[in-house]
């Protein structure tokens, strides 16, 4: 009887140490809301391979966390802004939303930057591509996981010019982005010695790209640099394909490249071309092991973009159980005291200003014949160390930093 | 009063609305409802089609974000700068597209909308496809704080209120009687001695600006303006509401606004989250196919048969 007694408060004691740690849960429960292109230009990219990257994370935590059940929650912004702040407030005000994810495109990351700086949420974004989400359109709470344009500037370009290509010609998108692109692209060529012999500028979105690819070859450039993304990316590469001007000895430098869009075009196209990647799938058995469990799961490779939600999601719980809390200061803190250790990211740091600083790789699409079989696309030249993709925090021009 | 208790009732439930909805998505649905219902005065009782009613909506809502964010205005003053602006536009552009007719007409708006769009889309204010983020609310007639979502919903409220009376009234003038009658014989009308151009052009600055409050008062709302609400896609999607709620109906474009938002905002996160624009091609596709007059022009006729 004694016995019983003795089992008794012991359990009722560990009934209150239970109820105590689930207490420091808000609402009793990790809700992540994840938002995403399902439907428009960046379903590939992103889209529903972040909702199975996030889904990822979370099994590898048994599906809770200090004591805590993990939720999480998805939405289509259809690349709408107003869509959006919208869903994401709601989320935030009446679901208890603990956190939001993803966020590709970067007027939608800057929305719910706002809606996340009103309710003082954490942003994890990875989708979006902007270097002033992390300068001056930053938030305390907001993180940029995956990528930047500034590393994709000096990525490509500070790698091109070393491997010998130092005369530069641009096809740039005639909207900020593009010329955003191709200054900061300008910037790092003429910082290593090379030069940059002239731009042409053409309509977003465009579709016929010969005139500009004629020009482009004229120029007499060895490195012809896409300022642009997506479906002009892809337009400009297959007219140079159609003009001969890789086997002419040309090379392209694509800025904003992704997985998906070398599948897109198919080895025969994309080959020789230059781009910097924040992840790929066959770089090491951590990364293999990782992919081919996406890869059953979606029937596609994941690209950065949703390699990087696996990492965000992962780092952001594990921080949440380090601490027994879902409270945004205390996980903030700690998500910035451990280094982020994953199949994505080595040694990452997250710093003040929301960057999350690893290693970027300069890539080269392989050519047909190097290839082993689908999805072997790419050849790692060089691992740009994250203080020189990123630059260094004195540079960020973030006010809370 | 028997005639108004419709609308009355209508007000009652918005008045109440907010105790049981999201007020976010509320406001979201007014200013949209606002919105459809400017486009109808000339589409439904102006007979013009414009293609490119996305221009003023979104210019609006540029021009109020850079208000209130940069110059610093009242909140109530900044919307009504947006909507002034959205008048001019309208002023311009209608009076170079009321000299043709039909596709003619529509084409014109819809270039003219096009050329606006790319302004937009370069010009250093509107932050390129960044969009103006972090407009402030600020207060409404400097005293309610419009930041809480409940004083911000009736605020929201009462400008559709307002803008809908505006619209009623108009339809209900002599004013709205000729634009009837212009649409449904442009000859007779100009025989009977009307200017039928000043009457055209009127009821499309007028329908302009009213677009550009909505877009205004929804740049208020989300405190963004985003180069969604100046693409085309936008001058479509109003369409697309006006049609399905009931062309040429008082409440129609006000419920088929309902309609559209409330389907792109729960199929976004359910299990139809990747089809939402076929789902919503095939609603038009239905509507166009089995029921033209939309919701409330089949309801008004279902009544109509039944007494």
């Amino acid at each position: 009887m004694k016995l019983f007694k003795h089992l008794a408060t012991s359990a009722s004691a560990l009934a209150v140490m239970a109820t105590g740690a689930a207490a420091e849960i808000s609402g009793g429960v990790v809700k992540i809301g994840l938002l995403t292109d399902m439907s428009a230009t960046y379903s590939d990219v992103a889209g529903p391979g972040t909702i199975t990257a996030a889904e990822m994370a979370i099994e590898e935590f048994g599906g809770q966390v200090a004591g805590a059940p993990i939720e999480l929650v998805s939405a289509d912004h259809q690349n709408k802004a107003d869509i959006a702040a919208n869903k994401a407030r709601e989320w935030g005000d009446t679901e208890g939303v603990d956190a939001f994810a993803e966020l590709v495109t970067t007027s939608v990351a800057m929305a719910v930057f706002e809606v996340a700086k009103q309710q003082n949420k954490i942003a994890l974004v990875s989708g979006a591509a902007s270097s002033p989400l992390t300068n001056d359109a930053c938030i305390p709470t907001g993180l940029h996981w995956t990528y930047n344009t500034r590393a994709l500037a000096v990525g490509t370009g500070s790698a091109v010019v070393k491997e010998g290509g130092d005369s530069w010609y641009f096809l740039t998108a005639d909207y900020a982005f593009g010329e955003a692109l191709q200054g900061d692209v300008s910037k790092v060529v003429e910082a290593e010695g090379g030069q940059v012999l002239g731009a042409s500028k053409h309509p977003f979105p465009a579709s016929d790209f010969s005139s500009f690819m004629l020009q482009a070859q004229a120029s007499g450039a060895k490195v012809i640099g896409l300022a642009n993304a997506g479906g002009d990316t892809i337009n400009a590469i297959k007219a140079a394909k159609e003009f001969g001007i890789i086997e002419a000895g040309q090379k392209i430098a694509g800025l904003l490249v992704f997985l998906s869009d070398v599948n897109a075009l198919g080895l025969e196209t994309a080959q020789g071309l230059q781009m910097t990647v924040s992840f790929y799938w066959d770089m090491d058995d951590e990364t293999r092991a990782w992919s081919q469990r996406f890869f059953e799961k979606t029937g596609k490779m994941p690209t950065g973009i949703q390699a990087g939600t696996y990492s965000s999601v992962r780092h952001y719980l594990k921080a949440i159980e380090a601490t027994g809390s879902d409270d945004t200061e205390t996980v903030l803190a700690k998500m910035r005291e451990m280094p982020v250790e994953d199949m994505f990211a080595h040694g990452g740091v997250l710093r003040t200003d929301g960057r999350m600083v690893h290693d970027m790789y300069l890539a080269e699409v392989k050519s047909p014949a190097e290839s082993s079989g689908p999805w072997d696309y790419l050849k790692i030249v060089r691992t740009i160390p994250g203080e020189e993709a990123f630059g260094p925090l004195s540079e960020s021009t973030c006010p809370t930093k | 009063m028997k005639k108004y208790s419709g609308y009355l009732i209508a007000l009652g439930l918005l008045m109440l609305a907010p105790t049981m909805i999201y007020p976010v998505f509320l406001m979201k649905l007014l200013c949209f409802a606002l919105f459809a219902s400017a486009f109808n005065l000339i589409l439904g009782y102006g007979g013009l089609l414009s293609f490119g009613h996305a221009a003023f909506f979104g210019g609006a809502s540029y021009i109020t974000g850079h208000a209130l964010k940069v110059w610093g205005l009242p909140t109530e003053l900044g919307i009504l700068f947006g909507a002034a602006v959205a008048g001019l536009m309208g002023l311009a552009i209608g009076m170079l597209a009321i000299r043709r007719h039909g596709i003619y007409f529509a084409m014109i708006t819809l270039a003219m909308a096009q050329m606006a769009y790319f302004l937009f889309v370069s010009s250093p204010f509107t932050g390129g496809e960044n969009g103006l983020q972090g407009v402030p609310r600020g207060t409404a007639l400097g005293m309610i704080d419009l930041q809480n979502d409940m004083s911000m919903y009736y605020f929201v409220l009462a400008i559709f209120v307002i803008g809908f009376l505006i619209i009623a009234r108009t339809v209900h003038s002599p004013f709205g009687q000729v634009l009837s009658a212009i649409r449904d014989n442009e000859d007779r009308a100009r025989s009977l001695g009307y200017d039928i151009e000043r009457y055209k052009l009127l009821a499309f600055v007028i329908s302009a600006t009213l677009a550009g409050l909505a877009g205004g008062t929804k740049t208020v709302v989300f405190q963004l303006a985003s180069l969604t609400d100046v693409h085309w896609h936008m001058s479509g999607e109003v369409v697309l509401m006006t049609l399905l709620g009931g062309l040429g109906t008082i409440a129609g474009p006000a419920v088929g606004a309902g309609i559209i938002i409330t389907l792109q905002n729960y199929l976004a996160s359910g299990p139809l989250a990747a089809w939402v624009p076929v789902v919503l091609g095939v609603i038009f596709v239905i509507c166009v196919l089995a029921f033209r007059r939309g919701v409330v022009g089949e309801l008004r006729e279902l009544i109509k048969r039944q007494f």
